[in-house]
Protein backbone atom coordinates (compact mmCIF):
# COMPACT_ATOMS: atom_id res chain seq x y z
CA UNK A 1 0.00 0.00 0.00
CA UNK A 2 1.90 3.19 -1.26
CA UNK A 3 1.69 6.38 1.27
CA UNK A 4 0.18 9.47 0.39
CA UNK A 5 1.71 12.80 0.91
CA UNK A 6 -0.65 15.74 2.67
CA UNK A 7 -1.04 17.05 -1.30
CA UNK A 8 -2.67 14.08 -2.60
CA UNK A 9 -5.90 15.11 -3.27
CA UNK A 10 -5.07 18.44 -4.59
CA UNK A 11 -2.86 16.80 -7.14
CA UNK A 12 -5.95 14.42 -7.98
CA UNK A 13 -7.75 18.10 -8.57
CA UNK A 14 -5.28 18.70 -10.62
CA UNK A 15 -5.27 16.21 -13.12
CA UNK A 16 -2.32 14.29 -11.92
CA UNK A 17 -1.38 11.30 -13.14
CA UNK A 18 -0.25 9.35 -9.59
CA UNK A 19 2.47 6.47 -9.98
CA UNK A 20 3.85 4.59 -7.37
CA UNK A 21 7.45 5.96 -6.10
CA UNK A 22 9.71 5.07 -3.77
CA UNK A 23 6.78 3.87 -1.58
CA UNK A 24 4.65 6.86 -2.38
CA UNK A 25 1.95 7.57 -4.84
CA UNK A 26 3.42 10.39 -6.57
CA UNK A 27 2.47 12.90 -9.38
CA UNK A 28 4.59 11.31 -12.32
CA UNK A 29 2.71 14.36 -14.60
CA UNK A 30 -0.67 16.56 -15.00
CA UNK A 31 -0.89 16.46 -18.41
CA UNK A 32 2.45 16.92 -20.33
CA UNK A 33 5.62 16.02 -19.22
CA UNK A 34 7.09 18.61 -21.62
CA UNK A 35 5.43 21.61 -21.02
CA UNK A 36 6.23 21.15 -16.85
CA UNK A 37 9.89 21.18 -17.62
CA UNK A 38 9.85 24.20 -20.29
CA UNK A 39 7.37 26.14 -17.41
CA UNK A 40 10.37 25.35 -15.05
CA UNK A 41 13.17 26.60 -17.59
CA UNK A 42 10.81 29.27 -19.18
CA UNK A 43 9.07 30.30 -15.62
CA UNK A 44 8.15 28.80 -12.63
CA UNK A 45 6.98 25.10 -11.58
CA UNK A 46 6.15 23.59 -8.36
CA UNK A 47 7.31 19.99 -7.33
CA UNK A 48 5.30 18.50 -3.60
CA UNK A 49 8.66 16.98 -2.69
CA UNK A 50 6.91 15.60 0.80
CA UNK A 51 7.63 12.16 0.47
CA UNK A 52 11.39 13.25 0.89
CA UNK A 53 12.41 12.42 4.63
CA UNK A 54 13.39 15.78 6.58
CA UNK A 55 15.61 14.83 9.79
CA UNK A 56 16.60 16.93 12.31
CA UNK A 57 19.82 15.91 14.31
CA UNK A 58 20.41 18.04 17.15
CA UNK A 59 22.96 17.82 20.32
CA UNK A 60 26.40 19.08 21.44
CA UNK A 61 27.75 15.98 19.71
CA UNK A 62 26.19 16.96 16.11
CA UNK A 63 28.63 18.12 14.17
CA UNK A 64 30.97 15.66 15.34
CA UNK A 65 28.82 12.71 14.61
CA UNK A 66 28.15 14.39 11.07
CA UNK A 67 31.88 14.82 10.43
CA UNK A 68 32.34 11.16 10.71
CA UNK A 69 28.62 9.75 8.65
CA UNK A 70 29.54 12.57 5.83
CA UNK A 71 31.76 12.17 3.21
CA UNK A 72 31.33 15.97 2.84
CA UNK A 73 32.59 18.04 6.22
CA UNK A 74 30.49 19.95 8.00
CA UNK A 75 32.86 21.93 9.77
CA UNK A 76 32.86 23.91 6.45
CA UNK A 77 29.39 24.82 7.13
CA UNK A 78 29.61 28.21 9.53
CA UNK A 79 26.55 30.80 8.86
CA UNK A 80 23.16 29.62 9.86
CA UNK A 81 21.04 28.48 7.11
CA UNK A 82 24.31 27.61 4.52
CA UNK A 83 23.39 24.06 3.32
CA UNK A 84 25.92 21.66 2.30
CA UNK A 85 25.44 18.68 -0.28
CA UNK A 86 26.71 15.08 0.86
CA UNK A 87 27.24 11.27 0.23
CA UNK A 88 26.85 8.86 3.23
CA UNK A 89 28.99 6.29 3.01
CA UNK A 90 28.96 2.59 4.03
CA UNK A 91 32.91 1.12 4.88
CA UNK A 92 32.96 -0.16 1.79
CA UNK A 93 33.05 3.34 0.32
CA UNK A 94 28.92 2.41 -1.38
CA UNK A 95 26.88 5.44 -1.22
CA UNK A 96 24.25 4.76 1.21
CA UNK A 97 22.35 8.08 0.24
CA UNK A 98 23.15 10.82 -1.20
CA UNK A 99 21.91 14.46 1.03
CA UNK A 100 21.70 17.73 1.74
CA UNK A 101 22.33 19.12 5.09
CA UNK A 102 21.75 22.17 6.16
CA UNK A 103 23.88 24.15 9.57
CA UNK A 104 21.72 26.23 12.24
CA UNK A 105 23.59 26.26 15.08
CA UNK A 106 26.25 24.08 16.34
CA UNK A 107 23.90 21.81 18.26
CA UNK A 108 21.37 21.64 15.33
CA UNK A 109 21.82 20.25 11.81
CA UNK A 110 18.91 19.20 9.58
CA UNK A 111 19.08 16.60 6.65
CA UNK A 112 17.17 15.90 3.69
CA UNK A 113 17.27 12.40 2.58
CA UNK A 114 15.74 10.27 -0.68
CA UNK A 115 12.24 8.62 -0.08
CA UNK A 116 12.63 5.39 -0.80
CA UNK A 117 15.97 4.80 1.22
CA UNK A 118 14.24 6.51 4.18
CA UNK A 119 13.98 3.63 6.35
CA UNK A 120 17.44 1.87 5.68
CA UNK A 121 18.90 5.88 6.32
CA UNK A 122 16.99 5.90 9.65
CA UNK A 123 18.16 2.63 10.38
CA UNK A 124 22.23 3.75 9.19
CA UNK A 125 21.67 7.14 10.90
CA UNK A 126 20.69 5.45 14.42
CA UNK A 127 23.39 2.46 13.97
CA UNK A 128 26.57 5.49 13.57
CA UNK A 129 25.38 7.54 16.50
CA UNK A 130 26.25 5.37 19.23
CA UNK A 131 29.49 7.19 20.26
CA UNK A 132 27.92 10.51 19.70
CA UNK A 133 24.90 12.57 22.09
CA UNK A 134 22.84 13.09 19.10
CA UNK A 135 19.15 13.05 18.78
CA UNK A 136 17.75 11.63 15.46
CA UNK A 137 14.40 13.10 14.76
CA UNK A 138 12.64 12.75 11.76
CA UNK A 139 10.34 15.29 11.05
CA UNK A 140 7.22 13.79 9.13
CA UNK A 141 5.11 16.44 10.23
CA UNK A 142 6.79 18.96 7.68
CA UNK A 143 5.62 19.34 3.69
CA UNK A 144 8.41 20.15 1.06
CA UNK A 145 7.58 22.24 -1.59
CA UNK A 146 10.00 22.97 -4.02
CA UNK A 147 9.27 25.99 -6.67
CA UNK A 148 11.76 26.23 -9.51
CA UNK A 149 12.20 28.48 -12.51
CA UNK A 150 13.82 32.11 -13.24
CA UNK A 151 10.46 33.45 -11.90
CA UNK A 152 9.89 31.08 -8.69
CA UNK A 153 11.51 33.32 -6.44
CA UNK A 154 9.29 36.00 -7.36
CA UNK A 155 5.97 34.06 -7.39
CA UNK A 156 7.07 32.62 -3.70
CA UNK A 157 8.31 35.46 -1.95
CA UNK A 158 4.51 37.93 -1.55
CA UNK A 159 3.03 34.56 0.03
CA UNK A 160 5.49 34.11 2.92
CA UNK A 161 5.30 35.74 6.54
CA UNK A 162 6.91 39.09 6.81
CA UNK A 163 9.39 38.14 8.37
CA UNK A 164 10.28 35.38 5.42
CA UNK A 165 9.66 38.05 2.49
CA UNK A 166 12.54 39.91 3.83
CA UNK A 167 15.16 37.56 4.98
CA UNK A 168 14.00 35.25 1.99
CA UNK A 169 14.74 37.91 -0.45
CA UNK A 170 18.29 37.86 0.77
CA UNK A 171 18.98 34.57 0.83
CA UNK A 172 22.10 33.20 -1.03
CA UNK A 173 22.12 30.36 -3.03
CA UNK A 174 22.79 27.28 -1.34
CA UNK A 175 21.43 28.84 2.02
CA UNK A 176 18.68 28.70 4.07
CA UNK A 177 16.23 30.88 6.73
CA UNK A 178 13.92 29.69 8.99
CA UNK A 179 10.64 31.02 10.66
CA UNK A 180 9.04 29.35 13.37
CA UNK A 181 8.07 25.70 11.58
CA UNK A 182 8.41 27.20 7.84
CA UNK A 183 11.93 26.63 6.39
CA UNK A 184 13.11 28.54 2.80
CA UNK A 185 16.03 27.08 1.20
CA UNK A 186 17.50 28.69 -1.98
CA UNK A 187 18.39 25.05 -3.13
CA UNK A 188 16.50 22.95 -5.63
CA UNK A 189 17.46 19.63 -8.02
CA UNK A 190 16.72 21.17 -11.83
CA UNK A 191 19.29 23.89 -12.58
CA UNK A 192 17.46 26.58 -12.03
CA UNK A 193 16.99 29.31 -9.44
CA UNK A 194 14.35 29.08 -6.48
CA UNK A 195 13.60 27.46 -3.07
CA UNK A 196 12.81 24.44 -1.43
CA UNK A 197 9.82 25.48 1.48
CA UNK A 198 9.56 23.08 4.22
CA UNK A 199 6.38 23.60 6.03
CA UNK A 200 3.92 22.39 8.58
CA UNK A 201 1.70 19.60 6.72
CA UNK A 202 -1.56 21.05 7.62
CA UNK A 203 -0.66 24.32 6.00
CA UNK A 204 0.58 22.87 2.68
CA UNK A 205 -2.76 22.06 0.47
CA UNK A 206 -3.14 26.48 0.98
CA UNK A 207 0.07 27.39 0.02
CA UNK A 208 -0.01 24.94 -2.67
CA UNK A 209 -2.98 26.24 -3.90
CA UNK A 210 -1.90 29.56 -3.29
CA UNK A 211 1.33 29.15 -5.20
CA UNK A 212 -0.90 28.33 -8.20
CA UNK A 213 -3.29 31.05 -8.00
CA UNK A 214 -0.01 33.44 -9.07
CA UNK A 215 0.85 31.15 -12.15
CA UNK A 216 2.98 28.58 -10.75
CA UNK A 217 2.79 25.17 -12.76
CA UNK A 218 2.25 21.85 -10.91
CA UNK A 219 5.10 19.48 -12.29
CA UNK A 220 5.52 16.04 -12.03
CA UNK A 221 8.20 13.49 -11.29
CA UNK A 222 8.85 13.22 -14.94
CA UNK A 223 10.07 16.39 -15.58
CA UNK A 224 11.91 16.92 -12.64
CA UNK A 225 14.10 13.90 -13.96
CA UNK A 226 14.66 15.57 -17.48
CA UNK A 227 15.40 19.05 -15.36
CA UNK A 228 17.67 17.01 -13.32
CA UNK A 229 19.17 15.32 -15.90
CA UNK A 230 19.73 18.45 -17.75
CA UNK A 231 21.60 19.76 -15.27
CA UNK A 232 23.58 17.37 -14.77
CA UNK A 233 22.29 16.22 -10.77
CA UNK A 234 22.73 12.46 -10.19
CA UNK A 235 19.92 10.41 -9.24
CA UNK A 236 20.38 8.00 -6.22
CA UNK A 237 19.63 3.94 -7.41
CA UNK A 238 20.40 4.84 -10.93
CA UNK A 239 23.53 6.58 -10.97
CA UNK A 240 25.06 5.37 -7.63
CA UNK A 241 24.34 3.08 -5.31
CA UNK A 242 25.66 1.28 -2.62
CA UNK A 243 27.92 -0.54 -4.92
CA UNK A 244 29.60 2.88 -6.10
CA UNK A 245 31.61 4.83 -4.96
CA UNK A 246 31.22 8.32 -5.42
CA UNK A 247 34.93 8.66 -6.99
CA UNK A 248 33.32 6.64 -9.76
CA UNK A 249 29.64 8.91 -10.00
CA UNK A 250 31.25 11.98 -10.47
CA UNK A 251 30.86 13.02 -6.93
CA UNK A 252 34.32 13.70 -6.07
CA UNK A 253 34.02 17.36 -5.56
CA UNK A 254 31.49 16.43 -2.60
CA UNK A 255 34.54 14.65 -0.78
CA UNK A 256 36.37 16.97 1.95
CA UNK A 257 39.38 14.97 1.54
CA UNK A 258 41.06 17.92 4.06
CA UNK A 259 41.58 17.75 6.97
CA UNK A 260 43.87 14.41 6.67
CA UNK A 261 42.88 13.75 10.05
CA UNK A 262 39.27 13.41 9.83
CA UNK A 263 37.98 10.27 9.70
CA UNK A 264 34.78 9.74 8.10
CA UNK A 265 32.93 6.66 7.44
CA UNK A 266 34.39 4.61 4.31
CA UNK A 267 37.19 7.37 3.90
CA UNK A 268 40.12 4.33 4.04
CA UNK A 269 38.49 2.60 0.86
CA UNK A 270 38.12 6.22 -0.92
CA UNK A 271 42.16 7.00 -0.14
CA UNK A 272 42.90 3.85 -1.88
CA UNK A 273 40.17 4.39 -5.52
CA UNK A 274 41.66 8.39 -4.97
CA UNK A 275 45.05 6.52 -6.22
CA UNK A 276 43.33 4.25 -8.86
CA UNK A 277 44.32 5.82 -12.37
CA UNK A 278 41.99 2.80 -13.93
CA UNK A 279 39.07 3.70 -11.66
CA UNK A 280 36.43 5.22 -13.84
CA UNK A 281 34.84 8.32 -15.08
CA UNK A 282 31.39 9.59 -14.87
CA UNK A 283 30.59 11.16 -17.91
CA UNK A 284 27.57 12.86 -20.12
CA UNK A 285 26.55 11.84 -23.72
CA UNK A 286 24.87 13.33 -26.07
CA UNK A 287 23.56 11.25 -28.96
CA UNK A 288 24.26 11.99 -32.14
CA UNK A 289 22.56 9.40 -34.30
CA UNK A 290 18.72 8.69 -33.82
CA UNK A 291 16.90 7.63 -31.11
CA UNK A 292 16.68 7.70 -27.12
CA UNK A 293 19.35 6.87 -24.57
CA UNK A 294 18.13 4.72 -21.95
CA UNK A 295 19.61 3.81 -18.39
CA UNK A 296 21.50 0.96 -18.61
CA UNK A 297 22.67 0.24 -22.39
CA UNK A 298 25.97 -0.52 -23.49
CA UNK A 299 28.90 1.49 -24.12
CA UNK A 300 31.24 0.48 -27.25
CA UNK A 301 34.39 1.55 -28.76
CA UNK A 302 34.84 -0.54 -31.90
CA UNK A 303 34.32 -3.89 -30.07
CA UNK A 304 35.22 -2.51 -27.02
CA UNK A 305 32.68 -2.69 -24.25
CA UNK A 306 33.67 0.58 -22.70
CA UNK A 307 30.75 1.42 -20.36
CA UNK A 308 26.91 1.73 -19.26
CA UNK A 309 24.37 4.34 -19.39
CA UNK A 310 23.29 5.05 -15.60
CA UNK A 311 20.77 7.73 -16.38
CA UNK A 312 19.12 8.55 -20.08
CA UNK A 313 16.81 9.97 -21.36
CA UNK A 314 15.06 13.16 -23.53
CA UNK A 315 16.45 16.56 -23.17
CA UNK A 316 13.50 18.87 -23.77
CA UNK A 317 15.86 21.86 -23.43
CA UNK A 318 18.24 20.56 -26.16
CA UNK A 319 15.72 18.97 -27.96
CA UNK A 320 18.26 15.59 -27.95
CA UNK A 321 18.58 12.50 -26.08
CA UNK A 322 21.73 12.90 -23.48
CA UNK A 323 22.80 10.67 -20.66
CA UNK A 324 24.76 10.42 -17.89
CA UNK A 325 27.42 7.22 -18.16
CA UNK A 326 30.16 5.11 -16.06
CA UNK A 327 32.95 4.64 -18.39
CA UNK A 328 36.49 3.10 -18.86
CA UNK A 329 39.11 5.99 -17.50
CA UNK A 330 40.74 6.00 -21.60
CA UNK A 331 37.29 7.13 -23.36
CA UNK A 332 37.70 9.00 -26.43
CA UNK A 333 35.33 11.59 -27.43
CA UNK A 334 33.10 9.71 -28.97
CA UNK A 335 31.41 6.09 -28.66
CA UNK A 336 28.72 3.92 -30.08
CA UNK A 337 25.72 3.22 -28.01
CA UNK A 338 23.86 0.14 -28.55
CA UNK A 339 20.38 0.45 -29.02
CA UNK A 340 17.78 -2.47 -29.77
CA UNK A 341 21.01 -4.28 -31.39
CA UNK A 342 22.64 -1.23 -33.44
CA UNK A 343 25.25 0.95 -33.09
CA UNK A 344 24.04 4.72 -32.70
CA UNK A 345 27.00 7.37 -32.35
CA UNK A 346 27.03 9.67 -29.39
CA UNK A 347 29.62 12.53 -28.15
CA UNK A 348 31.34 12.50 -24.68
CA UNK A 349 30.70 15.88 -22.51
CA UNK A 350 31.62 17.18 -19.63
CA UNK A 351 27.62 17.59 -17.41
CA UNK A 352 25.73 20.07 -17.08
CA UNK A 353 23.66 19.90 -20.15
CA UNK A 354 21.99 23.29 -19.91
CA UNK A 355 20.85 25.23 -16.37
CA UNK A 356 19.20 28.23 -15.47
CA UNK A 357 17.22 28.13 -18.85
CA UNK A 358 20.07 27.62 -21.40
CA UNK A 359 22.19 24.65 -23.02
CA UNK A 360 25.48 24.88 -21.44
CA UNK A 361 27.29 22.52 -24.22
CA UNK A 362 28.01 22.94 -27.36
CA UNK A 363 27.97 20.21 -30.27
CA UNK B 1 -18.03 9.80 -24.54
CA UNK B 2 -15.66 7.70 -26.85
CA UNK B 3 -14.05 9.06 -29.53
CA UNK B 4 -12.29 5.78 -30.97
CA UNK B 5 -13.24 6.06 -35.15
CA UNK B 6 -15.44 3.30 -36.37
CA UNK B 7 -14.05 3.37 -39.54
CA UNK B 8 -11.16 1.05 -38.58
CA UNK B 9 -10.22 -2.17 -36.32
CA UNK B 10 -8.07 -2.20 -33.29
CA UNK B 11 -5.22 -4.87 -31.85
CA UNK B 12 -5.17 -5.94 -28.36
CA UNK B 13 -2.03 -4.35 -28.48
CA UNK B 14 -3.19 -0.84 -28.94
CA UNK B 15 -2.79 -0.53 -32.64
CA UNK B 16 -5.34 0.66 -35.04
CA UNK B 17 -5.59 -0.37 -38.67
CA UNK B 18 -7.69 1.25 -41.53
CA UNK B 19 -8.51 -0.14 -44.93
CA UNK B 20 -8.13 2.23 -47.41
CA UNK B 21 -10.49 0.14 -50.02
CA UNK B 22 -7.57 -0.86 -52.33
CA UNK B 23 -5.47 -3.62 -50.29
CA UNK B 24 -3.69 -1.30 -48.52
CA UNK B 25 -4.18 -0.31 -44.99
CA UNK B 26 -3.04 2.27 -42.86
CA UNK B 27 -1.52 1.47 -38.94
CA UNK B 28 -0.90 3.70 -36.20
CA UNK B 29 -1.31 3.68 -32.68
CA UNK B 30 -4.67 4.57 -30.78
CA UNK B 31 -5.09 7.75 -28.92
CA UNK B 32 -5.39 6.02 -25.97
CA UNK B 33 -2.25 4.28 -25.88
CA UNK B 34 -0.62 7.97 -27.16
CA UNK B 35 -2.23 8.90 -23.85
CA UNK B 36 -0.34 6.16 -21.48
CA UNK B 37 2.89 6.68 -23.05
CA UNK B 38 2.40 10.62 -22.38
CA UNK B 39 4.71 13.04 -24.61
CA UNK B 40 6.42 11.48 -27.51
CA UNK B 41 9.98 12.29 -28.59
CA UNK B 42 11.21 9.88 -31.16
CA UNK B 43 9.46 7.43 -33.62
CA UNK B 44 11.16 4.21 -35.45
CA UNK B 45 9.12 3.27 -38.73
CA UNK B 46 10.11 0.40 -40.68
CA UNK B 47 11.41 0.88 -43.96
CA UNK B 48 9.85 1.19 -46.37
CA UNK B 49 9.96 -2.60 -48.74
CA UNK B 50 10.18 -4.31 -45.73
CA UNK B 51 7.84 -7.20 -45.12
CA UNK B 52 5.54 -6.92 -41.72
CA UNK B 53 4.22 -10.09 -39.95
CA UNK B 54 1.23 -9.33 -38.41
CA UNK B 55 1.85 -9.62 -34.15
CA UNK B 56 5.26 -9.04 -34.85
CA UNK B 57 7.43 -5.93 -33.16
CA UNK B 58 7.97 -3.36 -36.85
CA UNK B 59 8.50 -0.14 -34.89
CA UNK B 60 9.14 1.86 -31.75
CA UNK B 61 7.23 5.03 -30.17
CA UNK B 62 9.82 6.72 -27.21
CA UNK B 63 8.34 8.43 -24.74
CA UNK B 64 10.03 10.85 -22.74
CA UNK B 65 10.23 7.89 -20.41
CA UNK B 66 9.74 4.60 -22.23
CA UNK B 67 10.05 3.05 -25.28
CA UNK B 68 7.26 0.84 -26.71
CA UNK B 69 7.19 -1.78 -29.51
CA UNK B 70 4.47 -1.08 -32.21
CA UNK B 71 3.13 -4.43 -33.64
CA UNK B 72 1.85 -4.97 -37.08
CA UNK B 73 -1.82 -6.20 -37.13
CA UNK B 74 -1.33 -7.30 -40.31
CA UNK B 75 1.39 -9.60 -42.88
CA UNK B 76 2.35 -7.27 -45.80
CA UNK B 77 5.01 -5.33 -47.40
CA UNK B 78 5.33 -1.85 -46.25
CA UNK B 79 4.71 0.70 -49.10
CA UNK B 80 4.96 4.15 -47.38
CA UNK B 81 5.96 5.30 -43.67
CA UNK B 82 4.79 8.65 -42.05
CA UNK B 83 8.34 10.55 -42.61
CA UNK B 84 6.87 13.87 -41.33
CA UNK B 85 7.23 11.91 -37.71
CA UNK B 86 10.73 11.96 -37.86
CA UNK B 87 10.63 15.25 -36.98
CA UNK B 88 7.36 15.89 -35.22
CA UNK B 89 6.70 12.57 -32.89
CA UNK B 90 4.18 14.84 -30.85
CA UNK B 91 1.94 14.59 -33.64
CA UNK B 92 1.05 11.13 -32.66
CA UNK B 93 -0.09 13.01 -29.47
CA UNK B 94 -1.85 15.73 -30.92
CA UNK B 95 -3.92 13.54 -33.70
CA UNK B 96 -2.92 9.54 -33.07
CA UNK B 97 -5.85 8.50 -35.84
CA UNK B 98 -4.79 11.27 -38.56
CA UNK B 99 -2.14 13.16 -38.97
CA UNK B 100 0.02 10.55 -37.12
CA UNK B 101 -0.61 7.59 -38.57
CA UNK B 102 2.56 5.80 -38.80
CA UNK B 103 3.00 3.33 -41.99
CA UNK B 104 0.96 1.47 -44.66
CA UNK B 105 0.81 -1.76 -45.64
CA UNK B 106 0.20 -3.62 -48.76
CA UNK B 107 -1.69 -7.36 -48.27
CA UNK B 108 -1.65 -9.65 -49.71
CA UNK B 109 -3.98 -11.64 -48.55
CA UNK B 110 -7.60 -10.80 -46.47
CA UNK B 111 -6.92 -9.49 -43.68
CA UNK B 112 -7.06 -12.62 -40.80
CA UNK B 113 -9.62 -10.37 -38.61
CA UNK B 114 -10.48 -12.87 -35.74
CA UNK B 115 -8.17 -11.15 -33.48
CA UNK B 116 -9.31 -7.84 -34.10
CA UNK B 117 -11.50 -5.54 -32.17
CA UNK B 118 -13.99 -3.12 -33.81
CA UNK B 119 -14.30 0.36 -31.71
CA UNK B 120 -17.06 -1.11 -29.39
CA UNK B 121 -15.03 -3.91 -28.39
CA UNK B 122 -11.80 -1.94 -28.05
CA UNK B 123 -13.79 0.76 -26.13
CA UNK B 124 -14.95 -2.29 -24.12
CA UNK B 125 -11.13 -3.42 -23.50
CA UNK B 126 -9.37 0.03 -22.71
CA UNK B 127 -12.50 0.46 -19.91
CA UNK B 128 -11.80 -3.09 -18.63
CA UNK B 129 -7.97 -2.52 -18.55
CA UNK B 130 -8.84 0.75 -16.88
Amino acid sequence: MSKQTVLYEKHQAMGARLVPFGGWDMPLHYGSQLDEHHQVRRDAGMFDVSHMTVVDLKGGGAKSYLRYLLANDVARLKESGKALYSCMLNEQGGVVDDLIVYYLNDEWYRMVVNAGTTEKDLAWLDRMSTEYDVTITPRRDLAMIAVQGPNARAKVLPLLSANLQQTGAELKPFNAVADGEWFVARTGYTGEDGFEIMLPGEKAAHFWQQLNDVGVAPCGLGARDTLRLEAGMNLYGSDMDEETSPLEAGLGWTVAWEPEARNFVGRPVLERQRKDPHKKRFVGLVLTGRGVLRNHLKLFEGQQAIGEITSGGFAPTLERSIALARVEADIGETCEVEIRGKRVAAQVVKPPFARNGKATITL
Amino acid sequence: MSNTPTDRRYAKSHEWLKDEGDGNFTIGITDHAQGLLGDLVFVDLPEVGTVVEAGNDCAVVESVKAASDVYSPVTGEVIAVNEALDGAPETINDDAFGNGWMFKVKVADAVESDSLLDAAGYDALIAEEE
